[in-house]
């Protein structure tokens, strides 16, 4: 028999007290700010503010200095205070063409207008602890640095042999240091272009990639923070939702689209990272309105052919677009957008990242974690209810099988008669 | 506006001086505007996530209006920009105020362009092997 009671306050205030101190770690070392998370955890930012679903860099740094740097609930903390803000409309679409470039690559070209541009990226690095990271701070150098041709390494000024080496032999690859970047002329300094094309527009202008155009009257996007959302689900609710996806989740059904679980034979037609301005049209003023900047990273992978009687064949198109620097996720969402594509196209549907409602209604890891976490939360009730089922069973077979045995021991008697 | 959007609020607070009388016909207030984007870039329309914005519009005694619309929480940078824009409509073009203005738009391009020559120092120069040697 269960009886219904309450309690815990108590012992709740003393686990707040707890967590607060479990979060500031050891008070001999100094607490870390907000403004340092922003700074320096750039990318677990832009994690938090993609799966938050809003973009604001500092409330980002707050949620995860507050949990702890755990991403999932630091994004559970936007999310609930996205909903304290009212909206004040929707911005004008990015202009993704017009980004003020940092890093800029085709897997596709190797010539491509603009350049192939690395930026600040992990790629190319060797997965080396750098444990002066773990000294006293130091200045890395500037690109730009007279010395800093490149060398990519904090402790370069530190080699000898490269201060004595002027600028025109940096220049030379032949007496470039081995396992260096090459060093770049002097012009390569210039600014980058302003508007650099996309690459699929590149194919696109030769007719070999799938159009992308808005359809008539270019209609306002579905808001699934406001409708629920139906199946089949259009593009712009699938686009939605991943953006504000789990980056593990969509990371694992890209990986398994990759793997032959909906294969569509996938190329990086170009994946950038950079500020984009944002402009809204305020009703008061009824003209658009610069609202700032933007730190973006797009992916537009190129995917193979689709055509029909109509149309010759094309490459096709998936599409990726985040918030922050997150190309991981970028990549994954255009990989998984893509599969998502083939009901449009007529293809099978036999893998989970083919299957929009599988995507859409496991890719919230807010959702999610509510979901599996509130298995926490007493289940006292229900767990009683179990328990009792259980006894039931165990005395309803007990009970069979002492019935089964007394008729087998009364038809065993006469035989043992004989 | 552009660049009062980009601007710290320390940046206009001291273009601005002291703050002139004024009404607020709208306190700062914050809220959001949902970031929309475009499939594969030109495409259909979808919503990409919200983002802060925080506006305010203030009257001065003279009845000029001025407005301001930023992405962020800043609420006191939100008076002070809109404060600023309606002292900049009221200023000659040549004034101190609108000087000190293209100052600051100079100042955000001029970190533009550092920030793209960084980026540019990362351009990939191909050359070609020759075999043979």
């Amino acid at each position: 028999m269960y009886v219904a009671v309450k309690g815990g306050e108590a012992a709740i205030l003393a686990t707040h007290d707890l967590v607060a101190e479990a979060r500031r770690g050891d008070p001999a070392v100094p607490e870390i700010s907000v403004a340092q998370i922003r700074e320096q955890q750039a990318l677990a930012c832009a994690r938090v503010m993609n799966e938050g679903s809003l973009y604001d860099q500092d409330l980002a740094a707050l949620a995860l200095k507050q949990s702890q740097g755990d991403v999932i609930e630091a994004a559970f903390l936007m999310r609930a205070y996205r909903t304290t803000l009212p909206r004040f409309g929707s911005s004008e679409p990015l202009d993704t063409a017009a980004m003020a470039i940092r890093r800029r690559v085709s897997a596709t070209y190797k010539d491509l207008p603009g350049g192939q541009v690395l930026g600040p990226t992990y790629d190319y690095t060797h997965r080396l602890f750098d444990f002066g990271l773990m000294d006293e701070p130091q200045r890395a150098p500037s690109p730009l640095a007279g010395e800093g041709w490149g060398e990519g390494s904090r402790h370069g000024s530190d080699d000898p042999s490269r201060k004595v080496a002027s600028d025109s032999d940096l220049r030379d690859p032949s007496s470039a240091p081995s396992g260096h970047l090459l060093p770049q002329g002097e012009k390569e300094r210039a600014p980058l272009d302003a508007r650099m094309p996309r690459v699929p527009d590149i194919l696109g202008a030769e007719g070999l990639m799938e159009a992308e155009e808005p359809p008539e009257g270019d209609p306002r996007p579905f808001d699934l923070t406001r409708d629920p959302v139906s199946f089949p689900a259009d593009r712009d609710v699938r686009l939605q939702s991943m953006a504000r996806g789990d980056e593990g989740f969509l990371l694992g059904l890209g990986y398994s689209v990759q793997r032959g679980f909906g294969g569509t034979h996938p190329f990086v037609g170009e994946v950038r990272v950079g500020e984009v301005a944002v402009e809204f049209v305020p009703e008061e003023l009824g003209f658009a309105v610069d609202l700032g900047d933007v730190t973006l990273t797009e992916c537009q992978m190129v995917n193979q052919f689709q055509g029909s009687k109509d149309v010759p064949p094309q490459f096709t198109r998936g599409y990726g677009l985040v918030f922050g620097h997150s190309e991981r996720k970028a990549m994954s969402m255009s990989l998984v957008d893509r599969a998502l594509k083939a009901r449009d196209f007529g293809e099978a549907t036999n893998y989970p990242a083919q299957q929009d409602e599988f995507v859409l209604y496991h890719a919230d890891n807010v959702e999610a974690a509510g979901f599996v976490e509130h298995l926490k939360l007493p289940h006292y009730v229900d767990f009683q209810g179990e328990l009792e089922l259980i006894r039931r069973i165990r005395r309803e077979r007990e009970e069979r099988i002492a019935r089964e045995q007394g008729a087998q021991e009364q038809n065993a008697m006469p035989e043992a008669a004989e | 506006m552009a660049t009062l959007a980009r601007a710290s609020r320390s940046e206009i607070e001291s273009l601005l001086g002291d703050p002139p009388d004024h009404d607020l016909l709208k306190a700062p207030e914050t809220g959001t505007v949902m970031v929309e984007g475009r499939a594969g870039g030109a495409g259909r329309r979808f919503n990409l996530g919200e983002a802060t914005v925080t506006r305010c519009v203030v009257r001065l005694s003279n009845g000029r209006m001025g407005f301001s619309y930023a992405l962020g929480r800043d609420g006191r940078k939100a008076r002070l920009a809109a404060l600023l824009d309606a002292r900049l409509q009221d200023e000659a073009e040549d004034s101190g105020l609108h000087q000190g203005v293209a100052t600051l738009a100079a100042q955000q391009a001029a970190a533009r362009d550092l920030a793209s020559r960084k980026a540019a120092a990362t351009k990939v120069d191909f050359f070609t092997l020759v075999r043979g040697s």
